[in-house]
């Protein structure tokens, strides 16, 4: 068990063993989300601070859900209504909340490492719930939890990641955890979204689109933030949409359908097409479900692992 | 840890007319099969309860819903012990409210577990009664907690471990009381 060190920091860090217990542990959770009574007494006693340095709407409910389904205590902290206004260095705010006797810190933070620096200098887990464009391993766990509701494995699987890849820690993450379990990853999106050399991770990178959708059996199609088309990265969102939507007519040529997925928000009509969203062949509300049991088991697994070190 | 094998106390026949036994008693003491439901505690007390539930059907010819359950989650030593045990699904399909259930675990020792299996079971609804049925009671317990059912009375000592094989998980159907070996490594 390399959770060894106490922290879940992204997934480069984690092997193939640790994914698929987690993967296993979390399938056991989702049961107990189906309960009449969907809370188990398991982690009693523990505080988690969620320490949120960037807006998000889904990864904090669902972390904060996962807390409270395991019976945890959690605090909620935005930057927005904290001392980090008045000057407060990262450090200085989770040593302070340390000093409140927490267990647990999620953290998401604009600039890449955060979670890192912070397992170094305090004693508690760290879960990294998303920092700057480097990590987000939970999702990546969930996704590949979805990508076993429709597969039986990952391993040999031909997965497209497609979109924004140079500002997307979800495609990182997925990059680093979908080529761990084995499966082939393709990139696809335009050149100026998709770093150079990236191919030395162990992935392909593909241009069209067409060509992409005919050779995979997965797609996980990213959100496309708007600020990148003000940045001149692509000329309109409707250019991105004829060259790389998700519409129906481009799935319809295909030979056999083929599983779809979005990490959220979506933006309907632009890298998606809101019929391909709601298909049969869509995850998306499924992903979003196995969120709360893949954060219920890395909290379980992370919490019960204080005393390996022995 | 190394362990020897000190006896060997229950044969595949004695287990077959163990599992008989128990059948016949939860059946008499429940007067029949209304109402009655099993749940096996992972692993193999939820291999125990199917086959108590199949030897019910060959008695009575009525099918008694079986289902499993994982205590795991519901333990007092989370947070003491040195290694988080893997957690097991949990597959009860059916309302638990008012039903007599009979809760099965292959050995009965401490009585933690199914303290534990308890709190879980409470989860799900509101039982008229839960019974509890072992195959083996080696007794030490920790808790107020006796069995209802018991194939095999085993006094042990607290050095020895009593080791049930199912077939289902391991092979071969027997009960095995073993000891650790000297100089092995302690926990």
């Amino acid at each position: 068990m390399r959770f060894k060190d106490g922290h879940l920091l992204g997934l480069e860090y984690v092997d193939r063993e640790d994914i698929d217990l987690i993967l296993k542990t979390a399938a056991s959770f989702r049961e107990v989300l189906e309960r009449p009574i969907k809370k188990v007494p398991t982690l009693q006693g523990k505080t988690v601070v969620n320490l949120f340095f960037e807006n998000s709407t889904r990864t904090r409910i669902s972390f904060e859900l996962a807390e409270k389904r395991l019976s945890a205590d959690s605090v909620n902290f935005s930057s927005s209504t904290s001392s980090v206004k008045k000057g407060e260095t990262l450090l200085d705010t989770a040593r302070n909340i340390e000093a409140m006797k927490i267990d647990m810190v999620v953290i998401r933070h604009q600039s890449p490492g955060a979670p890192n620096f912070l397992a170094e200098n305090l004693d508690a887990n760290i879960i990294n719930a998303g920092d700057g464009a480097h990590e987000h391993p939970t999702q990546a766990l969930l996704d590949m939890m979805t990508i076993l509701e429709k597969h039986e494995t990952i391993d040999g699987l031909r997965v497209a990641i497609i979109g924004d890849i140079s500002h997307s820690r979800v495609a990182l993450s997925n990059i680093h955890g979908l080529l761990k379990m084995g499966a082939k990853v393709t990139l696809c999106g335009p050149a100026t979204l998709i770093p150079r050399e990236i191919e030395k991770l162990g992935v392909d990178v593909c241009y069209h689109i067409d060509d992409v959708l005919s050779s995979v059996d997965v797609i996980n199609v990213l959100r496309i933030q708007l600020e990148r088309q003000e940045g001149g990265l692509f000329p309109s969102l409707r250019e991105y949409h004829n060259y790389f939507g998700i519409t129906k007519a481009r799935l319809d040529k295909l030979a056999k359908p083929i599983t779809i997925m979005h990490p959220g928000p979506i933006n309907r009509g632009v890298e998606i097409s809101s019929d391909v969203a709601d298909s049969e062949h869509s995850l998306i509300l499924n992903q979003v479900t196995n969120g709360v049991a893949i954060r219920m088991a890395v909290l379980y697994l992370l919490a019960g692992g204080e005393n390996i070190n022995a | 840890m190394e362990f020897r094998v000190k006896a060997k106390l229950v044969t595949p026949e004695d287990m077959r007319r163990i599992v008989t036994r128990l059948a016949h008693e939860i059946i008499e003491k429940n007067r029949g099969v209304e109402d009655l439901v099993i749940i096996g505690i992972h692993t193999r007390g939820a291999f125990l309860a199917e086959r108590i539930a199949r030897k019910i059907m060959d008695i009575e010819n009525h099918e008694i819903p079986t289902g499993y359950l994982d205590a795991t989650l519901y333990r007092d030593d989370f947070r003491t012990r040195l290694k988080q045990p893997e957690v097991q699904v949990t597959n009860i399909s059916f309302p638990l409210d008012e039903k007599n259930i009979v809760l099965v675990d292959d050995v009965l020792y401490t009585g933690r577990t199914v303290r534990a299996a308890l709190d879980a079971l409470m989860d799900f609804g509101r039982p008229a009664r839960i019974d509890l049925a072992v195959l083996v009671d080696r007794g030490h317990r920790e808790l107020p907690i006796r069995a209802d059912f018991v194939g095999k009375n085993i006094p042990t000592s607290v050095g020895e471990e009593v080791r049930v094989k199912l077939t289902e998980v391991d092979k071969e159907d027997g009960v095995n009381l073993v000891e650790q070996v000297a100089g092995g490594k302690k926990k």
